[in-house]
């Protein structure tokens, strides 16, 4: 048996090594848990996005509770009651968290400098957080289920949607509330946070230039250009 | 806060000016606590509502008379089911946007015959009734156009009946319809026609869609969801029963409802959701698109969010 001598972690070869590489050169560790942040990243604004992923947590501990003792257990117990509780102010308080995120973001103009990915995602994952709530009141197998589900019918059935997204068929709307949407949405908030990680806060107008490799405003458009 | 000169550990996106100290995980943690109480305590103050689903037997107990005109549209053919069109059938043209038909093209994925689903086949499964067997053998032995006479000369004469009630309809022909939906309201009285309607499906159940047609055919849902608020006219789409928030996130959505021209077409549901799909589009392409993408320099907001900044480096 021959072996070879060790190489060098950081050039290993083949498809894990490169990987890695390119993992770790577009989102260092110290990127990826900073220690420190600008200066300007001083305001209350900034808190609700992290109060949103809280928010988002709670939802998802609440709603895997309510999953593990099926459909119709929170209309028999009290306990399973009160998890619905949780999981209803959960979801009440990420959506007010997030829409203050949002706004707070576009007052920012937060998409500039190399970060419109950021807030295209962020956007996506409102519209699926949206999608994914009105499942919920889907399924909650009682008379909002009936109501909403019969109404929504005809918006969904009006754009052809319905025949494949069949909101009255409340086993497939259960699948897509507690699987397919939060996994689509669970990717879309890994991905922000990721680029948010990555690109990091944006500077106050007229700052731009304070970061490496930014453009500046041109003057008078009101916009930054790349 | 500490606001020092040095320079940041990582370049974290390449900021070159003054950073200050931030404890990622601590920041995290702090949050998670601060909306669990919050959670916790809205839970335990406010609850949360269940209004229990309405079944088709509270239906026939509490309306029977327009359970049985209800039952009576199915037959003639006349019911929002029966002439719903696409994804259940042929029988409606749908909505369209201008000269498109979204709902045509989809086709017919959901197939619901209501006459033969809401009311026939569950009469069917009740055994050993020969009166019945001969009132539905009568029925389907007609012609089309005889069995589209019969139930719509009874549908017109239950309308003009003191209260709808079928008992005192004026006397006419109107063939095995009266005994056929008189059976189909003591079946559903037992509970019986809400079990058959979920077992067309077999043994295990998870699709409602044929009880819950049926049961948006009559007023009664309806009628309950009113008393609510929860009707489209009265932004029902953000409320929720009892006094809880809803989804309030869906203001806008329920707000063209409220507004011409979208409450005087038939085909508002398909322009509000064309409307709302590219109203989506704009905000996730914001970045991209001139004069919005540069709005926010302009409202003045991020002054107030960035105060601290602009004093210290005052332009």
């Amino acid at each position: 048996m021959t072996t070879t001598p060790a190489a060098d972690p950081a050039e290993s070869p083949g498809w894990t090594g490169r990987l890695r590489r390119r993992l770790v050169g577009t989102l260092p560790p110290e990127k990826l848990m900073p220690d420190r942040q600008p200066a300007y990243v001083a305001s209350w604004i900034y808190v609700f996005g992290v109060l949103t992923i809280a928010a988002l947590i709670w939802v998802l501990v609440s709603g895997a509770w309510l999953a593990l003792a099926g459909p119709q257990w929170w209309h028999t117990s009290a306990v399973g009651h009160f998890v619905n509780s949780l999981h209803l102010w959960g979801v009440e308080l990420f959506f007010f968290c997030m829409v203050i995120h949002l706004w707070g973001k576009f007052f920012m103009a937060a998409w500039r400098g190399r970060r419109k990915l950021t807030w295209v995602i962020g956007a996506i994952a409102f519209l699926a957080s949206i999608g994914t709530a009105f499942t919920g009141y889907l399924v909650q197998t009682n008379f909002d289920s009936q109501w909403i589900s019969t109404q929504a019918k005809d918006g969904l059935n009006s754009v052809g949607v319905g025949a494949w997204f069949n909101v009255l068929n409340t086993g497939q709307m259960l699948l897509w509330h507690v699987l397919l949407l939060p996994l689509v949405l669970g990717v879309l908030t890994v991905w922000h946070v990721l680029l948010v990680r990555r690109r990091g806060v944006v500077p106050p107008f007229g700052a731009e230039g304070r970061e490496s490799g930014q453009p500046v405003p041109v003057a008078g458009h009101g916009e930054t250009e790349r | 806060m500490t606001t020092t000169l040095r320079k940041p550990v990582s370049p974290a996106a390449g900021w070159n000016g003054p950073t200050r100290s931030y404890d990622l995980v601590k920041e995290f943690v702090i949050a998670l606590v601060v909306m669990g109480l919050l959670v916790v305590g809205l839970a335990v103050l406010l609850g949360s509502p269940d209004e229990g689903s309405v079944t088709l037997r509270q239906w026939a107990a509490a309306d029977p008379n327009g359970f049985v005109a209800t039952a009576t549209s199915e037959l003639a053919g006349d019911s929002t089911s029966a002439g719903y069109g696409p994804p259940y059938n042929t029988n409606g043209n749908g909505q369209q946007l201008g000269p498109v038909h979204l709902q045509n093209g989809a086709g017919v994925r959901e197939p619901v015959d209501p006459a033969n689903d809401f009311v026939l086949t569950p009469l069917r499964s009740i055994p050993g009734d020969p009166a019945l067997t001969g009132a539905l053998d009568r029925y389907t032995a007609a012609s089309g156009d005889q069995q589209a006479t019969w139930a719509g000369d009874y549908e017109t004469a239950l309308g003009n009946a003191p209260d709808n009630d079928p008992a005192k309809v004026a006397s006419g022909d109107y063939g095995p319809v009266p005994e056929l939906t008189g059976r189909l309201l003591t079946m559903a009285l037992t509970g019986g026609l809400d079990a058959a309607l979920t077992s067309q499906q077999g043994f295990y159940a998870s699709d409602y869609t044929k009880p819950l047609l049926f049961l948006a055919d009559g007023d009664y849902l309806a009628g309950k969801a009113d008393d609510q608020h929860l009707s489209g006219d009265q932004w029902g789409m953000m409320n929720e029963t009892g006094n809880f928030p809803g989804q309030a996130w869906l203001w806008l959505y329920t707000f063209w409802y409220q507004i011409p021209p979208f409450t005087h077409t038939a085909n508002a549901d398909a322009w509000i959701w064309a409307l709302m799909a590219l109203l989506s589009l704009v905000l996730v392409l914001v970045p991209f698109i001139p004069g919005l993408r540069g709005l926010p320099r302009y409202l003045g907001v991020h002054k107030l969010i960035w105060r601290e900044y602009y004093r210290q480096h005052p332009r």
